[in-house]
């Protein structure tokens, strides 16, 4: 009996750390009292806001706490900036405990889960600048027909071209792809040797631009409807699958490359399709590679790309969500959002603020000028992991049955709702 | 000590004599111990459990009003249903059960290994092998972790090597391809014969359980072997050490080889450290996280999902608390049932006495010594000195 207790205490304790992944997330105060959003009112107190932000590096830490000291001068309540170092984890620990951050960053692809738990602020409709936002990024962020949360910026996919390359093969710039056959053709040039005409990784979140090119998408623009199986879905895959087919469009995995912007600047590819994070990654690991940037082509129905993005929220159980929200509509405004842009590089959520962009960046206007026929990503509650999936399935598009892929992934979709 | 304690209270007068106030001073030293288990350990796991059977979304306390008993829905819901939880659960299972398989007897067999080269008594510099050995085990494993997925690029070094001699590495952390299959493919078998592919466990078909690890798990699991058996190479060393040479003389003398003297006289005696290392592999291996969260984060093509990191996404990801917990006590429950279950192999088998006098040995009181005792007839055997009564069969 002696011998088996250490043994089994040893196996307890391990056991343990698998549940303390979970239990730490829990909390121990019994004594918050969720403060009803319902009421309509907003809490307003002299306590301090806590601005919690999943930062992409030293600038737009930097650039984050300096606007918010500046608006912590001129209204006079003090805020503090974080940088976390697992959003997500911090967020959860937070809303458990009772005591979130005030203000923090959410995910378009996250945020949706956090509402249903009622842990956020659904203070979209009392912002005095609401009608300024691009319209699809205010569906992102409506839960439950609400406009829950302000877009903090955003980003859309456009087609990247190599110039030399380009020239190389006796392109000229009115030869720029508008339609699919036109993107096929000018592929099927520049393919050649070690050189593919496009290069891609094989995720929903770059292919499903097509899918919006044919009329389709995974869901409809307020995710609450599945349309995964459509026929235009149908459509934008079979077109891919027809390049990968032909070997002038591959997947980034196939030429050994992590995303589309590594392919792109080692020259693998001579054309890719990623959002404007990778004009960051251009200049920073490839500067000697000239390329330009081009709006998506057209598909069957017409113009179409898919954006990005994130939202400002704020906690439900903030003490003082009054000042919260002031905080957010100075953050959004036009001035702080072209001084983010200066900063690191996001486009602006706000319609007004785009000419100020463009002029900051006039090499990749193709970007914000894809705002107004973007769409989003599901973000309905579940629908990352449904969209994982499909992405697993995606990695063997080339000799996959393009129907059963889309039927699965509409069976998974459509039981998120039930 | 219970025993003791139950006596000296059963014969004197209760709170009375010379070791008056000894509970209360024991109590009193354990206090801090088990205070820390039980706010630690025992609170969190009760309130785990609890998590597991609500349907608390990630708000506020777990014992609040608002959070509601849903019986066994979580656990239904990754286990049945059909549903993508359903299949997650099943896919991480199918994931960690092939690098269990793969990581657990490697890791013990190269630390086995490790600790009898270095405790030869010939080998020179062995205080320095001894600390090459034990480094990866002491190294983070998020920095090492890195560092491996760096040497598995498929532009990385692993790649250079294999080129080196005309292979052409596959692209490692991208490559979904199940080795299982693969293999099976070798052989002609490239489409999953009708039977394996139509049912199935946990929302995956038996062929895709028969995947094997993909090529990108294999860097995890060539990582964890690294890692790991510089850790269990050290209890191995300590249990050499604590062998008595006598025996291994005697079986010297005895006229056994050197691998007959490993396998016969050696092995069987090192058989509780063999248990202590196979459970904590068990364990451990049951548990992987770290190397999925910074390393692959699931991917390929969920491949490297394993039970831990998917509690993990459920819960910090996807705000699916009751699920993530219940996922973790299924993990735990399987951890228990396995260990129970390897305890049962391991266990002392007991020679039969006639055997034993036969052999001209008399049974020890101790269950080490009879092991070597028997171990020692097997090796007299083998050297083909003893008389081959034994080995009849009128037992």
């Amino acid at each position: 009996m002696q011998r088996r207790i250490p043994r089994l205490a040893a196996g307890l304790v391990a056991a343990a750390g698998v549940l303390a992944l979970t239990a730490c997330g829990s909390g121990f105060s019994g004594s918050s009292s969720p403060s009803g959003s319902a009421s309509g009112g907003l809490t307003s107190s002299k306590s301090a806001l806590t601005v919690l932000i999943g930062s992409s590096g030293d600038a737009e830490t930097a650039a984050v706490k300096q606007q918010v000291a500046a608006w912590s001068k001129s209204s006079g309540t003090k805020a503090t900036v974080q940088a976390a170092s697992d959003l997500n984890q911090q967020l959860s620990q937070g809303f458990a405990s009772g005591k979130p951050a005030d203000v923090f960053y959410l995910g378009a692809d996250t945020f949706a889960n956090y509402a249903k738990q009622g842990s956020l602020l659904a203070y979209g409709d009392q912002l005095k600048n609401k009608d300024d936002y691009y319209p699809a990024l205010v569906k992102s962020f409506t839960y439950d027909g609400k406009f829950t949360c302000a877009p903090k910026d955003f980003s859309t996919l456009a087609l990247e071209i190599n110039t030399k390359l380009w020239d190389a093969a006796g392109l000229k710039d009115s030869d720029v792809p508008t339609t699919w056959d036109q993107l096929k053709t000018v592929a099927q040039k520049l393919t050649k040797g070690k050189v593919t005409g496009l290069v891609t990784s094989n995720e929903y979140q770059r292919l499903g631009a097509f899918m919006t090119e044919a009329g389709g998408n995974l869901m409809n623009d307020t995710s609450t409807k599945a349309t995964a199986d459509s026929a235009a879905n149908k459509q934008a895959l079979t077109y891919v699958q027809s390049g990968l087919k032909d070997g002038w469009w591959k997947f980034t995995k196939d030429v050994g490359a992590g995303w589309g912007g590594e392919a792109f600047g080692k020259q693998q590819a001579a054309m890719t399709i990623e959002g404007n994070w990778i004009t960051g990654a251009m200049k920073s690991d490839y500067p000697d590679v000239d390329y330009k940037v081009v709006p998506l082509p057209a598909g069957p129905a017409g113009k179409g790309t898919l954006q990005f993005t994130n939202c400002w929220g704020i906690a439900a159980d903030s003490p003082n969500q009054a000042a919260a929200v002031k905080l957010v509509e100075q953050l959004t405004s036009s001035d702080d959002q072209l001084a983010f842009a200066k900063a690191f590089g996001p486009m602006p959520s706000i319609q007004s603020a785009a000419d100020g962009w463009k002029q900051a960046y006039p090499d990749f206007s193709a970007f914000i000028d894809s705002a107004d026929y973007a769409k989003g990503v599901p973000t309905a509650v579940g629908s990352t992991d449904v969209v994982t999936d499909l992405n697993s399935k995606l990695a063997s598009l080339k000799t996959a049955d393009i129907g059963a892929i889309l039927s699965t992934a509409q069976k998974n979709l459509s039981a998120l709702q039930g | 000590m219970t025993s003791a304690t139950v006596r000296t209270s059963g014969r004197r007068p209760r709170g009375g004599g010379i070791r008056r106030g000894q509970t209360a001073a024991g109590l009193l030293f354990t206090a801090p111990a088990v205070i820390l288990l039980l706010v630690f350990l025992v609170v969190p796991i009760l309130m785990a459990l609890w998590v597991s059977v609500s349907d608390w979304g990630g708000r506020g306390s777990p014992f609040s009003g608002a959070v509601n008993f849903v019986g066994l829905k979580n656990y239904a819901a990754i286990t049945s249903g059909g549903g993508l939880a359903e299949s997650d659960f099943g896919t991480s299972l199918r994931n960690n059960f092939w690098y269990v398989l793969l990581v657990v007897p490697l890791q013990t067999a190269l630390a086995l290994l490790l600790a009898s080269l270095v405790n030869t008594r010939i080998l020179r510099g062995r205080g320095f092998f001894r600390t090459a050995f034990y480094f990866p085990s002491v190294t983070s494993s998020v920095a090492i972790t890195v560092l491996w997925f760096f040497l598995f690029n498929p532009s990385g070094a692993v790649n250079a090597l294999l080129g080196l001699i005309g292979i052409k590495g596959p692209n490692w952390p991208a490559d979904a391809d199940g080795v299982l299959h693969g293999l099976l493919g070798l052989v002609g078998l490239k489409t999953a014969p009708g039977f394996l592919a139509s049912s199935g466990f946990l929302g995956i078909t038996w062929w895709d359980w028969l995947a094997g690890p993909s090529v990108g798990m294999l860097i995890i699991i060539s990582l964890a072997i690294f890692t790991t058996s510089g850790t269990f190479m050290l209890l191995f060393i300590a249990a050499l050490q604590n062998l008595s040479q006598e025996v291994e003389e005697a079986a010297m003398v005895d006229g056994a080889s050197a691998w007959q003297r490993f396998r016969l006289v050696t092995l069987p005696q090192l058989r509780p450290t063999l248990f202590t290392v196979l459970t904590l592999g068990l364990i451990g291996t049951w548990q992987v996280f770290d190397q999925v969260y910074t390393g692959s984060k699931g991917d390929p093509g969920k491949t490297t999902l394993t039970p831990a990191y998917l509690s993990y996404q459920a819960g910090f990801i996807n705000q699916q608390w009751g699920q993530a917990a219940a996922i973790a006590f299924i993990l735990f429950a399987i951890i228990v049932v396995l260990t129970v279950f390897q305890r049962w192999v391991l266990r002392e088998r007991g020679v039969s006495k006639r055997r034993m006098r036969r052999g001209g040995f008399t049974p020890g009181d101790d269950g080490r010594y009879r092991a070597a005792d028997r171990t020692l007839t097997a090796a007299a055997i083998a050297g083909g000195v003893a008389d081959r009564r034994g080995s009849g069969g009128n037992l």
